[in-house]
């Protein structure tokens, strides 16, 4: 939903001429996309570390970081697959032909699931801090500075008809390398933030 | 056995406190020579460069302070990890009193390239990558200071802000690699390139002699912040009111 605002939002403010909107489009996609994913990753953990489920995960005996994993893969389910989902209506908005919609659905997709695991980091680091919404963008964008390069790359190759496939490959990178090691340290944040 | 000595002497507050207080003068000192004779030869000795005339000279701040921006976050990683896998307090203190410098040195780097910039390129700042990986690097900074005062409770900031700084280390390399990639990127755009200017011994010696200064300089600062983080952070055990006596 805050997606389609902002993404609404930008003709208003550009230029609502079709040719120039499509030339703006990856970078108006990603940057609505981002501040989106970074507000929804508030909620990944808060909820739950206020009512004391996170703390009966970590004493569950299993193992934390899988739980956390599985935790932030529902929370792509939930918030990122449906944004990459939505955003050809956006992107159609913006005057991107029909044929890029795989690709752009398909980079989306890719780069907000790497985006949930890096973020997963950040939210479990800032559940014991005062102002962790504003504390959480400062530490998540910096991290997140790769997918979006290869991210709006492969938009914008998928826009203008290239081929999509080496940033994506690259943000396939990114993604597996944030399957690895992602959970371990989010497990690690939020042991910190629970002791 | 000996080997192990000086590093659990490292993990004694104390002990820090004494050898930093007796090194400042030295490495200090030794800054200021440095940087003293370093900057007379470059801004007096050094012959003007046949492209950039004077202003090349910027090159005597900017490379190591650009240089050091980098050094010290890795240094600060390296502490933090430490820190979080020997749980040594000391060594978050040392990660602690690293992030200031190492932001104001990414600053001083960012704005000496600036003012380097405008004569040479014609402009204060472009989208140039290695610009760019310097400005999400004091982001980065930012990132670990906010966390730090964002935390109250001084064990939790220590090990969530050490967790950030190992974390943010992985990004280092990424976004040095990016540099190529994103050169591909953005074709059309005047990418600005230093080059590797084949330096005259004449103009290179100084350079060296303020690497070397800068990083004086930096272990007589984190040398003087240590000793304050930890007074402050000891400030109800008995060696301080001995050492304060």
């Amino acid at each position: 939903m805050f997606f389609m605002i902002v993404a609404t939002l930008f003709p208003l403010t550009l230029t609502p001429e079709m040719s120039r909107l499509r030339d703006a489009a990856p970078g108006v996609l990603w940057i609505g996309a981002l501040l989106s994913s970074l507000l929804a990753l508030e909620f990944l953990f808060r909820d739950d570390a206020v009512d004391g489920t996170l703390e009966q995960f970590a004493l569950s005996g299993q193992s934390l970081t899988w739980m956390l994993f599985a935790k932030t893969c529902t929370h792509w389910l939930l918030t990122g697959l449906p944004l990459a989902l939505s955003a050809p209506i956006a992107a159609a908005a913006l005057g991107v032909s029909v044929d890029a919609m795989p690709g752009v659905v398909a980079s989306l997709a890719l780069g907000s699931f790497a985006m949930s695991l890096i973020g997963a980091i950040g939210a479990g680091l800032t559940l014991g801090a005062r102002r962790g919404g504003v504390l959480l963008s400062l530490l998540t964008l910096p991290l997140a500075v790769p997918i979006l390069i290869f991210g709006a790359r492969a938009t914008q190759l998928a826009i203008s008809g290239g081929d999509i496939a080496p940033p994506m490959y690259l943000l396939g990178a990114i993604a597996v390398l944030g399957v690895t090691l992602a959970p371990l340290a989010a497990a690690a944040a939020v042991r910190i933030g629970l002791e | 056995m000996a080997t192990w000595t000086w590093f659990h002497r490292l993990a004694s507050p104390p002990h820090v406190y004494a050898f930093a207080r007796r090194w400042t003068p030295w490495f200090g000192g030794f800054a200021a020579v440095a940087i003293v004779v370093a900057l007379y030869g470059g801004l007096v000795m050094a012959p003007p460069d046949y492209q950039q005339k004077d202003a090349f000279r910027m090159v005597y701040v900017h490379a190591p302070t650009a240089w050091l921006s980098l050094m010290i976050y890795t240094t600060m990683a390296v502490a933090a990890a430490v820190g979080l896998i020997w749980r040594m307090k000391v060594a978050h203190a040392a990660a602690a009193a690293c992030a200031p410098v190492g932001a104001w040195m990414t600053v001083a780097a960012l704005g000496t390239g600036m003012l380097y910039g405008k004569p040479m390129w014609g402009t204060y700042w472009v989208w140039d990558p290695r610009l760019t990986a310097e400005l999400v690097l004091l982001f980065l900074y930012f990132g670990y200071m906010g966390l730090r005062a964002g935390i109250e409770d001084p064990v939790k900031a220590d090990k969530a802000s050490a967790v950030l700084a190992v974390v943010g280390v992985i990004n280092v390399p990424i976004i040095k690699f990016s540099v190529e990639w994103w050169n591909s990127l953005h074709q059309t755009a005047t990418v600005m390139q230093m080059g590797k200017p084949k330096m005259d011994f004449d103009m290179l010696w100084p350079l060296l002699l303020m690497l070397l200064g800068f990083l004086l300089y930096f272990i007589t600062v984190l040398l003087i912040r240590l000793r304050a983080e930890l007074l402050r952070r000891e400030r109800n055990a008995s060696w301080v009111r001995e050492v304060l006596a």
